[in-house]
């Protein structure tokens, strides 16, 4: 069974963030950046899929020369090998999605599992348009998943709006991890040591055929405006209090 | 010039609340661009649902009712839709932020070549066309001004960020498209819903919120907070610590990759206020912090803030609330 999961480099979710003085994006510099962690859980599932069911697992990622250490990272996970799309340009959900429809075409893998959105943007798209691209049935927010003896289908349980979904897709298929699907491991030293020696292709943009147009550009960043912290209060009487009689809430 | 279409969901025979942000912001996009307005409606057995629809003030109802469709998957609804949208000159297609639009809104988008945003809070116009859009990025922390290319625009909006569309007397025009689905070759089925039952109103339309985080320690402490609930007839919510812990349902879970809300009141119990928490309530009107700890973040943006033990300080609100009330 082979197994393909995108990774996408995205800041520390803890960082504090700047705008550049360009107004279009954020400070780099003294940032911290980390695998998007959606993506991470995907990796995580990937693998023991893998482990359950043999075959090989291959991570993505599209960047400039830096988000090779976001596949390094991946492989020291025990991932076994990385495609390195080197592409320094601007690009939206739906470039990603015609750039990883390409690599399936070269890899053909069963499962592709993607984060449910990456944490820097928050579009939530790729997965999605990656499936309808290549005409895959997909499992949105996985929560949960079960690959049939046949290696033929996928029951996965998702998580939606009001509860739980439970769907079966036909293989190939495309998955996209929501936060309760597991809880990613840790990379030992002796998996950190063996990643330095694993296979990471380096490809282009143009050699996989792939037409990077953006839709969605942004024009300009704001901070939004800042709420401010309001009282303590005493005790619960002056809390009742003030949320009847100055907020009027109750 | 073209015309607005709004995706909407449907539950028992209605329309779902929360889709009613993106008919608002619908119809005035296409106020503002001279276009006709137009809600979609897709499912099996459509007659009370079509009912529904018509009544919310939109130029047209576009409805595609065929037995594919009566269990969802995004795979089938996909091709429903565009069959429909085909119809129209669509410049613009909505529906508001939702675990249905979500996955299947992007398909969408590849089927009609179109660039898409998600979670938008405003849309502006010009010369004809939906022209701009502001959307948060990084939990929330900025606020970007997009715009986007192509014939047609795909977006999902933010539910709190729109004004729910009035029900109207006057029934708009109904139009049925019929589609041919060959839903074996989709290779998707869904199986089974499980419901998160509660006599409770739902995160998305609650008035007032009392959410618990890890502070409240296990499923019993929340049987606290569920007590001020319902005394204050709120919604509950959870932060992803809770929810991940098992304490309560996944769709409780309130932030930047959970729900969006803005109640008038939102209480916060046990919650220690990370970004990912607070960029999924701080819109909220006014927000009561609960937290033993009196440096805990989300006393920053706690309007008040009470430094307390939940487990002795949410029974004696009970207690107070109940003499005030
Ligand atoms: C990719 C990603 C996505 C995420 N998405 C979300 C999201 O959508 N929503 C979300 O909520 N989080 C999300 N998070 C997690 C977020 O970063 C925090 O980890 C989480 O919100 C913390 O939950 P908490 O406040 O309940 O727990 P903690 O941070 O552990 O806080 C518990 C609080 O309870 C207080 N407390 C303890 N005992 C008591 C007591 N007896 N009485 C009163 N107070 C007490 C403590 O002082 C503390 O402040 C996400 C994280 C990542 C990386
Ligand atoms: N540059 C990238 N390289 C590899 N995968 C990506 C990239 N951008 C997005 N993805 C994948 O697509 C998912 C959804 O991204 P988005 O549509 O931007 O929210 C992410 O979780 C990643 O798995």
């Amino acid at each position: 069974m082979k197994i393909l999961v995108t990774i996408k480099r995205v800041s520390d979710p803890e960082a504090k963030l700047k705008i550049r003085p360009d107004g279009t994006g954020i400070q780099t510099e003294g940032v911290k950046f980390v695998v998007n962690p959606f993506d991470e859980i995907a990796v995580e599932e990937a693998l023991r899929i893998k482990e359950k069911h043999t075959g090989e697992v291959v991570v993505v990622s599209i960047g400039d020369k830096v988000v090779t250490e976001q596949i390094r990272a991946a492989l020291a996970m025990g991932v076994d090998r990385g495609i390195f799309v080197n592409y320094t340009g601007s690009y939206d959900s739906y470039d990603v999605a015609g750039i990883l429809a390409k690599v399936v075409e070269q890899e053909q893998p069963d499962i592709i599992i993607l984060g449910k959105q990456a944490v820097d943007d928050d579009m939530g798209q790729a997965g999605f348009m990656l499936a309808e691209m290549l005409g895959y049935p997909q499992a949105a927010f996985a929560s949960k998943v079960e690959i049939s003896d046949d290696k033929k289908t996928a029951k996965v349980t998702r998580e939606i709006d009001g509860g739980l979904e439970t769907k079966e897709v036909g293989l190939p298929c495309i998955i996209t991890a929501d936060l309760r699907l597991n809880t990613p491991r840790y990379a030992s030293l002796p998996n950190i040591m063996k990643a330095k020696q694993k296979p990471v292709k380096e490809v282009t943009v143009d050699a996989l055929g792939a037409v990077v147009k953006p839709h969605v550009t942004i024009k300009k960043l704001t901070e939004p405006p800042k709420r401010k912290g309001g009282v303590k209060v005493e005790s619960v009487q002056d809390l009742v209090g003030k949320l009847k009689n100055e907020a009027k809430v109750l | 010039m073209g015309n607005v279409i709004i995706i909407c969901e449907h539950k028992n025979g209605e329309l779902v609340k929360q889709g009613l942000s993106a008919v608002k912001a619908g119809i005035d996009v296409a106020k503002g661009t001279g276009g006709k307005s137009c809600i979609l409606v897709m499912g099996s057995g459509m007659d009370s649902v079509k009912e529904s629809a018509s009544h919310y003030g939109t130029d047209m109802v576009l409805l595609v009712d065929d037995p594919a469709l009566a269990g969802y998957t995004a795979e089938a609804y996909t091709i429903a839709a565009h069959e429909a949208i085909k119809s129209m000159q669509a410049s613009l297609v909505l529906s508001t932020t939702s675990a249905f639009s979500k996955e299947l809104l992007p398909r969408l988008a590849v089927r009609l070549k179109a660039g898409m945003v998600s979670d938008v809070l405003s849309i502006s116009t010009d010369g004809g066309k939906a022209s701009g859009f502001s959307r948060a990025m990084w939990a929330g922390s900025m606020v970007s001004d997009v715009s986007v290319d192509g014939e047609v625009i795909i977006a999902t909006v933010r539910g709190t960020a729109f004004e729910h569309a009035p029900r109207v007397d006057t029934a708009s025009e109904v139009k049925q498209v019929s589609v041919t689905i060959n839903t074996q070759a989709l290779r998707a089925k869904q199986l089974e819903v499980l419901e998160h039952k509660s006599t409770r109103p739902q995160l998305a339309d609650a008035g007032i919120i009392v959410s618990g985080g890890r502070g409240l320690k296990g499923p019993d402490g929340f049987k606290i907070i569920e007590k001020l609930a319902d005394l204050l007839g709120a919604a509950v919510g959870a932060s992803r610590a809770a929810v991940d812990a098992g304490w309560v349902p996944n769709d409780l879970q309130v932030g930047q990759t959970g729900k969006i809300v803005a109640p008038g009141l939102y209480i916060a119990v046990g919650i220690s206020g990370a970004i990912q928490h607070v960029a999924g309530m701080k819109d909220s009107k006014t927000i009561v912090a609960i937290n033993k700890d009196p440096d805990a973040p989300i006393f920053q943006i706690a309007d008040y803030g009470l430094v307390a033990d939940f487990a002795k300080a949410v029974p004696e609100l009970v207690e107070e609330i109940k003499k005030v009330k």
